[in-house]
């Protein structure tokens, strides 16, 4: 509390890489390359095909790094959008061809962009979704999913299981998820943005039909991502237009931002097993060190089977928004992990989901960790964590 | 000094915040999130709770470059000022819920956050001066500008909390607080001010207690003949001095309209009479709230009894936690409920919570239209001749 917020603030202690991470700079470089340069990929004469070529050496690239094939990439603004078109799109497609799949499963603990369009579709569009349970370290269980798909297999329109959560970086058991899913032909679809480039994601071997990726979480940039869609799958279009992605997405393609996600990806994917091993010890450590400083802290999610770069604490008797501020005053950037409702933190649906009351649940930070993180950063959390958790306890009682 | 700045998402806030800033202050920017459900999403900016307020407050935060933060008290707010809001009117008293939520929110949870936290004051919009007083104290003032002044709400203060507090608006008018927030580009320049009880969407209060409250019928009474003069569906939408939408069956024999007198919330009972009749100058508080040390003996000074009121000359009477306020030029529509602040001079005494106010005098004399300055004195409450109590008198919340 000593030295004054604006005027000498350090440059800031990242650790929020799963909200975003730094680009970078060879995506940075090959996007401000293509930012000079005029070309609709649509268009036919030769600005155009200069535009088109970089968009599928792009696409191909992508897909050589995911082992997909070019034409099962459709790019999207983003990992929203991507979500959105595979659960609403295939939702509305398998409906179509037989009017008795209504069924969605999925888990308690996706992400908002999952959650919400399937809240949507069963407002709007009669879907009944079911929200399967998580165990302890936030894992599924696929024999709920087994007995839930079992019930009554012909009414599943779509399955949805995310690849790696967002909070507490827990790796869900997809494989099993496609196979008990593709027992009955039925589709599945995995929100995998926090796993791309943290742990192997290969689309052709894991056999899930519809995969969401977004750049800016593995060093490309905002506003760009993909749902890598099997061929023989046709989802519903949400956005109407030029049809410029297989019918099934449209807009002009954002040729600079295609261009750094590939370099982005490309580069992530490549790096991934030393970026990881590089990122669990880190993380490791950083755990350690932690619940040296505040022995009653607590790692939340399973200890292995999660994502490298994650750490997501509970602190008991601390408010985790008293927390996040604190460490933001001292220049060290993390996240309560949850989304915001008008910047209201709120108790993480996770950690509910994981068994967690409300008081615990709001007592926790994530910690993610990513391509620039440094032993530095580490060091710098251990140092500040014992003094600003004393101090957030003292602002709850 | 390290500041707190609560950020309402309106132009004073933002204001206070900047001068907070320019006065070599350490300042972060704290919406308070006060709505239990966050979805309302209000537009026009009526409240302080929306959506759209606290993106607002954000924006101006990021203008100024300080850090921000939402601070979500929705809990408290309900359980201290919504639920506290509804029992007092089902009591047939009138709430103020902004005093309420300075005593128990903005000064009281969200200063005692920003202290543990490591802060030394919390800085608002308010229109109200402090002052160093002669035995090193603080000292709580009205506003320079006597249109704006918001002393009043702030009369629950006590000197701790004063001690810890900033209104760096209130040397100043309103409209130089909105050409300074257009200089410094923030863009709630011209937002309009908010007015209605920010937790009521629509600015309906009857139809909110309605909904919480149920219909609860009664009578109206005339006060003159004691007849019964015609029925309503819930006490709680009437208000002491309130003369419209009475739809009373019997007309006054006078042939003059009446006024809600008072309420009796156990029987649904509502006094009607004649507008002679609503004058009071005797009041009496419990609840008693002092920005510094308690006026030892009676003490002459003025007393405002609701938000934006006139202020009464008064002698004003403490023993132990009651305060008799004797009313030298007799006040209309004074609600139980609504605070009595104190006044000397410029500076706020402190208040209480106005419990009965009542007729000492006889009514034939007050209503000659006493000249200020002559009022005579009220005489014991227990020997007036033809005391009417206004028990349970209210007038509109503000
Ligand atoms: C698991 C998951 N899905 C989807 C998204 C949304 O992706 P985007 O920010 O590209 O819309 C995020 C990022 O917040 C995420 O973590």
């Amino acid at each position: 509390m000593t030295q004054p917020e604006t005027a000498t603030r350090q440059p800031a202690v990242y650790l929020d890489h799963a909200a975003t991470t730094p680009m970078l700079p060879e995506a940075i470089a090959a996007m401000t390359e293509q930012l000079g340069r005029t070309g609709n990929a649509s268009s036919l004469h030769g600005s155009g095909r200069a535009g088109r070529k970089v968009v599928e050496e792009s696409r191909e690239a992508i897909a050589r790094a995911l082992n997909a094939r070019p034409g099962e990439i459709v790019f999207t603004s983003g990992g929203t959008e991507a979500d959105n078109l595979a659960l609403k799109g295939i939702y509305w497609a398998r409906r179509d061809e037989d009017a008795r799949r209504v069924r969605i499963l999925s888990t308690v603990i996706e992400h908002h962009a999952v959650l919400d369009s399937l809240d949507w579709l069963a407002t709007h569009e009669g879907a009944q979704v079911e929200l399967l349970p998580v165990d302890a370290a936030g894992l599924l269980d696929p024999d709920e999913l087994h007995r839930s798909i079992e019930r009554d297999p012909e009414s599943v329109a779509l399955v949805s299981v995310m690849w790696a959560n967002n909070e507490v970086g827990a790796l869900q058991p997809v494989a099993e998820v496609v196979a008990a899913a593709h027992a009955h032909g039925i589709p599945v679809h995995t929100d995998a943005v926090q796993a791309v480039g943290a742990v192997p994601v290969d689309f052709a071997a894991c056999g899930v039909d519809a995969l969401t990726v977004t750049a800016h979480k593995l060093g490309g940039p905002y506003g760009v991502g993909a749902l890598v869609l099997r061929r023989d799958l046709s989802p519903t279009a949400l956005v109407h237009g030029g049809g410029q992605e297989r019918q099934v997405r449209s807009g002009t393609l954002d040729v600079p931002a295609v261009a750094g996600f590939a370099v982005a990806l490309e580069h992530a994917v490549k790096e991934q097993p030393h970026h990881a091993a590089r990122l669990s010890g880190l993380r490791d450590d950083l755990v350690r060190r932690v619940r040296a400083a505040v022995p009653d802290a607590r790692l939340n999610g399973d200890p292995s089977d999660r994502l490298p770069g994650n750490a997501h604490v509970s602190f008991p008797g601390c408010e985790g928004d008293s927390l996040l501020m604190l460490l933001d005053q001292r220049g060290i950037e993390c996240s309560t992990g949850s989304a915001c409702s008008a910047g209201v933190p709120q108790p993480s649906h996770v950690l509910l989901a994981m068994g967690r009351d409300e008081a615990d649940a709001r007592s926790s930070l994530r910690f993610s960790l990513g391509r620039t993180t440094t032993p530095a950063d580490v060091d710098a959390l251990a140092e500040a964590i014992g003094p600003v958790v004393e101090r957030a306890r003292a602002a709850a009682r | 000094m390290k500041v707190v700045a609560a950020m309402s998402g309106g132009v004073d806030s933002a204001v206070a915040a900047a001068r907070a800033v320019d006065a070599g202050h350490e300042v972060t920017g704290v919406h308070l999130a006060l709505a239990r459900t966050r979805a309302t999403h209000r537009t026009g900016s009526r409240g302080c709770c929306t959506i759209e307020d606290a993106g607002d407050a954000r924006r101006a935060a990021d203008v100024l470059g300080i850090p921000f933060y939402v601070w979500d008290l929705s809990e408290r707010f309900h359980d201290e000022v919504v639920e506290d809001f509804t029992r007092e009117y089902e009591a047939g008293r009138t709430p103020n819920p902004c005093l309420r939520c300075n005593e128990r929110i903005k000064f009281s949870a969200v200063l005692d956050r920003a202290l543990a936290l490591g802060y030394d004051a919390v800085a608002t919009g308010h229109y109200a001066r402090l002052r160093p007083g002669p035995a090193g104290e603080v000292e709580l003032h009205r506003a320079v500008d006597p249109g704006k002044d918001q002393s009043y709400v702030l009369g629950v203060l006590t000197q701790e909390q004063l001690a810890h507090s900033l209104f760096p608006l209130g040397d100043t008018a309103k409209p130089e607080v909105r050409a300074e927030a257009a200089a410094r580009g923030l863009l709630v320049a011209d937002k309009p001010d908010s007015h209605d009880i920010c937790f009521i969407a629509d600015g309906d209060t009857a139809g909110w207690l309605r909904q919480r409250l149920g219909p609860a019928s009664g009578s109206f009474v005339d006060v003159t003949t004691g007849d019964v003069v015609g029925s309503h569906e819930g006490a709680y939408r009437f208000t002491v001095g309130q003369r419209r939408g009475l739809r009373l069956g019997t007309p006054a024999a006078d042939g003059n309209p009446r006024y809600v007198l008072g309420i009796e919330p156990v029987s649904g009972t509502v006094t009607v009479g004649p507008r002679a009749a609503l004058a009071v100058d005797r009041v009496e508080g419990s609840r008693p709230r002092w920005t510094g040390a308690a006026p030892t003996a009676s003490m002459a000074g003025t007393v405002q009894l609701r938000a934006h009121g006139a202020a009464h000359r008064a002698v004003v009477t403490v023993e132990d936690d009651r305060v008799s306020i004797e009313l030298l030029d007799p006040a209309e529509g004074v609600a139980a409920g609504q605070a009595a602040v104190v006044y000397d001079g410029t500076r706020v005494v402190g208040s209480c919570t106005i419990s009965t106010a009542s007729r000492a005098t006889p009514a034939d004399t007050a209503s000659r239209a006493t000249p200020a300055g002559t009022a005579s004195r009220a005489t014991p409450a227990g020997t007036a001749s033809r005391a009417t109590p206004v028990d349970a008198a209210r007038s509109s919340a503000s």
